[in-house]
């Protein structure tokens, strides 16, 4: 009844194995039209999505839940056929809201998602007897499937072999052995796809388990493991040896702390200047352009109100683009996991674990990265809380405001002799005050609201490998891309909402700022900042700071420019005129807390997938911000009265 | 039971090639918490003190009745603890580790181990 070709054996470690169904022969496109593709995490499944879709992918999110959508076009040929990345599973049973997804789309119950006709089975050769377990009940679904032997090449190299033949026979499906990483083996899906079969071929099911009962299947995988004689690689020893290294008890804290340190410092010190030399040569090119346009409103609109906002944007990609080629090499070498094991024991003590650690460092530089980074926080109340927690940490976009406030208020004298200025110190405290505040939060979090049913860490610790830099550059490009899609939009909106306001009512030429609806606003909010220490002026930098903190140096500087009082002075004399020392702090300490970041609350809408988190945070974060500007404002003036 | 074989999959020789190790040293058969094991011991799994979706999100990592366990490692700080459990390697809070029931098995020599 059913022919099986072989074209190569499994016992040559060279080369890929196939056992191919065959049942009609002759290849007529077959039926199908959606294939899903599933596999345990770290099969290996995300790289052979983006081999098998050269990148032609959208993402998106599921609805209700926080599982990244992902459906590509089969690359090459014919009829376009979809491939559904299902998230990473271990089982079927819907225990998660990743194996919930996995089983409503292979059963056609989720929303816009038509019930996939084929099935893309990839399970890591080198953890056969684990992964073997998601056989059963994917096998069991009844579609036609086809089962992915992924890593066929290191598990060659290690001296693995197992009868691809008789496994084929075993789950009554083709069975091909591959390498994503090395692209071998993938015409194999190609021609599985494209191939006529009958529609039910369950007759021909061999015994399988069908209930989701994981130790049944558990036992099935293992007795299936000894029937086509796998044989399991040798784990390279060098693997174990350079843990004997990376979790020393000595040079393995060293170790760490130097790999983080670099993190950071390229990030801060090197990802801050490209971003400000970016920004800079979007500036002049905006400048350039500005004689080819007309001056008035059309300018205007095109230059502070489009390209501005566009300009916030995109200067944000050099920092991304950094931290994510960092974290893509530490991640893909397997040494991510073991900065994980090691920070763990520290995190535990806010309620999170390991894995929020290099998130919430990258955070120091720009929470929107950070964010994006806490992917890899499988706990989802964890992932939530340090979400919620990331902006707190002192972003390089305060930077300008801070340096701008402390070189107007703080004198330049030193406090412990030559090592730490006065103006340092202040710094230093703001950073200080920035992190408490995410401690105290986090701590809030996380015995409150997202308290953990206690669910277990458990942290795989993968064998060392060679990031390649095709993966890291497909990584680059996808987070970059849903950056500037998805938090690109809202920026954009934000931006000009600001223009119309700073512009209108409409004017011949430029509009008096005293007399623009942003003033009024700012006026408006008068009553409520006085007790702050903000007059309107400071209002208004604080309403068009909601795009992206530096912004408030930037409008402050063009309202007290066009001010006749105060246009000669420079903005820090021009400040040091119009606010109080206590003012100043207090607009330091409001700046520390509050989330004045439209990227930031994009990016969290967006890994949330709703809009009640960043709503949520926002509204914390700015009433602890008022609250903390209030009391060291009042406190201040009533010491120094 | 795939018990063993687990077991002897481990085993490598230093110089790389396969070696079959039976357990020689004899440890009293007892049961004991996982995190009880002394650094390089193997043990069976008995069963999972925890509630049916945290032993099911262990199960799926490998953590069956029946199966193998070898305590790798400790991380430098102590804890988490490193777990080898079919082919893998794991790392579980003691927190967790201590519901875990282990059967010894025994002693497996360090060096001989991958």
């Amino acid at each position: 009844m059913t022919s099986i070709l072989t074209s190569g054996c499994c016992d040559t470690p060279s080369g890929p194995a196939i056992a191919l169904d065959e049942r009609n022969g002759e290849e007529r496109g077959g039926g199908i039209r959606t294939v899903a593709l599933i596999g345990p995490p770290n099969s290996g499944k995300s790289t052979l999505f983006n081999r098998l879709t050269r990148l032609r992918q959208k993402v998106g999110n599921y609805p209700g839940v926080t599982v990244e959508q992902r459906v590509g076009l089969l690359a090459g040929g014919g009829n376009e056929i979809k491939i559904i990345d299902l998230p990473g599973v271990y089982s079927l049973t819907p225990y998660s809201d990743d194996e919930r997804v996995a089983v409503d789309v292979l059963s056609g119950k989720m929303n816009g998602m038509p019930r996939p006709d084929a099935v893309l089975l990839v399970l890591d050769v080198t953890h056969l007897s684990r992964h073997l377990v998601l056989a059963a009940p994917v096998i069991a679904l009844g579609l036609p499937t086809l089962v992915l032997l992924n890593m066929a090449d290191v598990f060659a190299k290690g001296g693995g072999s197992l009868d691809v033949l008789k496994l084929a026979k075993e789950l009554g499906t083709p069975v091909a052995m591959v390498s994503a990483t090395q692209e071998t083996g993938l015409d194999v899906v190609e021609r599985f796809l494209r191939q006529d079969r009958d529609t039910n071929p369950s007759a021909l099911l061999p015994v399988i388990p069908v209930s989701g009962d994981l130790p049944q299947c558990r036992k099935w995988a293992s007795q299936v493991g000894n029937r086509i004689d796998y044989q399991r690689h040798l784990p390279s020893t060098w693997s174990r040896r350079l843990d004997d290294i990376f979790l020393h008890k000595f040079w393995g804290p060293l170790i760490f702390m130097i790999v983080v340190g670099a993190v950071f410092q390229t990030v801060f010190g090197l990802g801050q200047p490209m971003s400000t030399a970016f920004q800079d040569l979007l500036t002049k090119l905006g400048q350039q352009a500005a004689p080819f346009i007309h001056e008035g409103l059309l300018r205007s609109l095109l230059l502070d109100g489009l390209w501005k906002g566009l300009s916030s944007v995109l200067v944000f990609l050099p920092q991304i683009l950094l931290l994510f080629l960092f974290i893509g090499v530490l991640e893909d070498s397997g040494y991510l996991a073991r900065a994980a094991l090691i920070a763990d024991r520290t995190m535990r003590s806010v309620g999170l674990n390991g894995k929020a650690f290099i998130p919430l460092l990258s955070a120091y530089a720009c929470a929107v990265p950070a964010i994006m980074a806490t992917r890899t926080i499988e706990n989802k109340r964890d992932r939530i809380a340090t979400i919620l927690i990331a902006p707190f940490m002192t972003c390089s976009a305060r930077l300008p405001i801070y340096t701008l406030l402390i070189a107007a208020f703080i004198p330049d004298r030193p406090v412990v002799g030559v090592f730490l200025s006065a103006r340092a110190c202040a710094m230093l405290s703001l950073y200080v005050l920035g992190f408490l505040a995410a401690i105290v939060t986090a701590k809030l979090l996380k015995s409150s609201v997202l308290k953990s049913n206690a669910a277990p860490f458990v942290l795989e610790l993968p064998e060392y490998r060679t990031p390649t830099l095709h993966s890291i550059g497909l990584r680059l490009f996808d987070r970059a891309r849903v950056f500037l899609r998805q938090a690109g939009t809202i920026i954009l909106a934000v931006s000009l909402l600001v223009w119309v306001l700073t512009n209108l009512p409409l004017h011949n030429g430029v509009p008096p700022q005293e007399q623009s609806v942003i003033a009024h606003l700012g006026h408006g909010i008068e009553p409520l900042i006085r007790p702050l220490g903000f007059n309107w002026k400071i209002g208004v930098g604080l309403l068009t700071s909601v795009i992206a903190r530096e912004v408030i140096v930037g409008t402050l500087g063009t309202i007290y420019g066009t001010d006749p009082a105060t246009h000669a002075l420079t903005l820090q004399n021009a400040l040091q005129h119009d606010l109080t020392f206590a003012g100043a702090m207090a607009l330091l300490v409001f700046f520390a807390f509050a989330m004045q970041c439209t990227s930031t609350l994009a990016i969290v809408r967006r890994e949330t997938n709703s809009w009640k988190w960043p709503v949520i945070q926002f509204a914390y974060m700015t009433v602890v911000a008022y609250t903390a500007a209030l009391v060291v404002n009042q406190g201040l003036s009533a010491l120094m009265r | 039971m795939a018990g063993s074989s687990i077991l002897q999959d481990w085993i490598v020789a230093p110089r790389g090639e396969r070696k079959l190790v039976e357990t020689e040293i004899e440890m009293p058969q007892q049961r004991v918490a996982l995190i009880d094991l002394e650094l390089g011991e193997v043990g069976t799994i008995d069963r999972i003190s925890l509630p049916p979706a945290d032993e099911h999100f262990l199960m799926r990592m490998g953590f069956f009745p029946g199966a193998q366990v070898r305590f790798c490692r400790r991380a430098p700080l102590g804890d988490p603890s490193v777990y080898s459990v079919d082919g893998t390697e794991i790392a579980l809070r003691a927190e967790t580790a201590r519901h875990i029931v282990v059967q010894r098995t025994g002693l497996a020599p360090l060096g001989d181990l991958a």
